[in-house]
């Protein structure tokens, strides 16, 4: 206990450096995100009309108070491209992350089930697909997925198909990348606490009667759901902002709002109007995130 | 603890063996076809290294590789010293202010659409005036990739004993050099094993990396994305397997470390 005590200083101490980069380079930032979102859209370098300078004195802020402007949001919450994108990224997460459990889910039990042993085996496996590149994954996809590729090949020699299947640029072939690249942040969770679960209470079940594929519904998933949400957290978030997958997989009629994102910085260098869509997205990334902390909270106030 | 686990039904089996093959089987695809000596992607013409052989002519590519390793090397090293750090500082200083704003701080990148960490940083960088290569993006990948060095350090820390720094503190060693002589041998797995995940995530991003490099300064992943987008080209094949390899290397030589250094720490602990 003294010790706690006697190393809180130095801990302290090790705190400042840390510190400082994240302010410098994670919170400070966001202050020139929402600046740039408020301010006017102009052909310049940089693309938008500077608001806060210093330079001109207190009348000169007073002008940029005043030049401030919601104009940029208002584009968003008019202009039907910026709603359909929030909308396509909300259902692509909702969709995505459902499929994800239904995916992940069998594979974490049947990890929890392994003999020890074999578990670390197991979940080191699972792990190293994600140290290999996120956009190879990808394109090892696309190298599948393409026309003459290796899919449309086993099904027309199987004689599934009689034509060549268009899967690239699809929601099919985002869906499958997208399933892919998450699927480690979704088992791992869910088996961290599958793991946990002490086998004895589905002996219990089973002492009393109840079938295995009750007993799994009624003990096991109910005893998982906290890994169920963090997993599915871990997942939906990322996955509404996801630009890469979506760009090289999907169509590009209906874009994500990461997509657009790039778009309006990139292409069409409305910087503002980027800023202002990051501003919203995170907004919307909050609600899951405060529920989640809502639920932990009642969990842990129900014990 | 004695828990034995339950028997595995044959659903369990198939969803294993299924879920793993998707997981590696695109990759091994990948690798068998960079091998391929047909120009088409998708014909099978033999066995052959053309494509490597292409790569290392490649001047531009063979560029924005070099780009991407001095960012990796130089970010990595950064991050596990400031994620490092952090980790004590959350683990040890109890109650310090400000510790509620520094942690959220450091999970909320972990998930941050990435559009928004690129952003933000891009932002900032052009309101500082800060010519954009090798300087930003390496900037931007320590922020990013120090949040999951501090987890990983941390998660160790906090299952270290602590009455062993308090025996060798018993001994008349001050706090600071306690740790380093006790602790710091034990969390040594994890610190090695949070720099190769620095590494590995900095040789991986592609839009951080947009949003913050400039003009000239293009890395591998940058190419590789601009490349692809025109379509599938064997080249390619070659490159991501020579990463998907050279990551292997990593790995293991990783796990090698952490194994060796994990069996000194056990002999060393009774000290």
């Amino acid at each position: 206990m003294s010790a706690r005590r006697i190393f809180t200083a130095p801990a302290r101490l090790a705190a400042i450096p840390p510190y400082v980069w994240m302010v410098l380079f994670f919170l400070v930032p966001f202050g020139f995100v929402l600046k740039i979102s408020l301010s006017q859209t102009a052909i310049a370098q940089p693309p938008y009309m500077p608001v806060f300078g210093l330079s001109e004195g207190i009348d000169g802020l007073k002008a940029s108070f005043a030049a401030l402007s919601l104009d940029n949001f208002r584009l968003l919450v008019s202009d039907n491209l910026y709603l359909a994108s929030y909308l396509r990224s909300v259902l692509v997460a909702v969709v995505s992350t459902l499929i994800l459990l239904a995916v992940g889910y069998p594979i974490a039990y049947g990890m929890a089930r392994l003999p020890r042993r074999w578990q670390g085996i197991a979940m080191m496996l699972v792990i190293v697909p994600f140290w290999t590149s996120f956009l190879i994954r990808i394109y090892a996809w696309i190298n599948i997925l393409q026309h003459d590729g290796l899919l449309n090949k086993v099904l027309l020699a199987l004689h599934v198909v009689s034509t060549p299947v268009v899967w690239l640029s699809t929601d099919s072939a985002m869906y499958l990348g997208i399933v892919y690249s998450y699927l480690p942040f979704m088992i791992l969770p869910l088996y961290a606490t599958l793991a946990k679960q002490d086998p004895s209470l589905i002996e219990a079940a089973a002492d009393l009667g109840v079938s295995r594929i009750d007993a799994f519904w009624l003990v096991t998933v109910p005893l998982s759901l906290r890994g169920v949400g963090a997993g599915a957290l871990l997942c939906f978030i990322p996955i509404m902002g996801e630009f890469v997958i979506p760009d090289l997989l999907a169509g590009s009629n209906a874009l994500m709002i990461g997509q657009t994102l790039w778009l309006e910085f990139f292409t069409n260098k409305d910087w503002p109007v980027a800023s202002a869509t990051a501003i919203v997205l995170l907004g919307l990334l909050l609600i899951p995130l405060l529920v989640y902390d809502r639920l932990q909270r009642r969990q842990l106030e129900a014990r | 603890m004695a828990v034995h686990p339950l028997r595995l039904s044959r659903f369990n089996v198939t969803s294993l063996v299924l879920g793993l093959a998707f997981l590696y089987l695109p990759i091994v695809i990948l690798v068998i076809y960079s091998f391929n000596a047909s120009r088409l992607v998708t014909v099978w013409g033999g066995w052959s290294t053309r494509w490597y052989t292409e790569f290392f002519n490649d001047r531009a590519m063979l560029d924005a590789a070099w780009m991407s390793l001095r960012v990796g090397v130089v970010s990595a090293t950064l991050a596990t010293l400031l994620g490092t750090l952090a980790a004590i500082a959350l683990t040890r200083g109890t109650g310090f202010r400000g510790r509620m704003l520094m942690s959220g701080m450091l999970y909320a990148p972990l998930v941050m659409p990435e559009v928004i960490t690129g952003l933000s940083l891009l932002l900032l960088f052009v309101a500082l005036d800060a010519g954009r290569g090798f300087v930003t993006v390496t900037i931007a990948h320590t922020t990013l990739t120090m949040c999951f060095v501090a987890v990983v350090v941390q998660s160790r820390l906090a299952g270290i004993d602590r009455s062993l720094e308090e025996a060798a503190m018993d001994l008349g060693r001050d706090p600071l050099r306690a740790f380093i002589a006790v602790t710091l041998p034990l969390i040594w797995p994890a610190i090695a094993a949070g720099w190769m995940l620095a590494f590995t995530l900095s040789l991986d991003d592609l839009v951080i990396a947009s949003f913050t490099t400039g003009p000239g300064s293009a890395t591998l992943p940058i190419r590789i994305y601009s490349e692809v987008r025109l379509g599938v080209k064997p080249e390619i094949n070659a490159i991501c397997t020579l990463i998907v390899g050279f990551i292997a290397v990593v790995i293991v030589l990783a796990s090698l470390v952490s194994k060796l250094s994990s069996a000194r720490g056990e002999s060393a602990a009774p000290l």
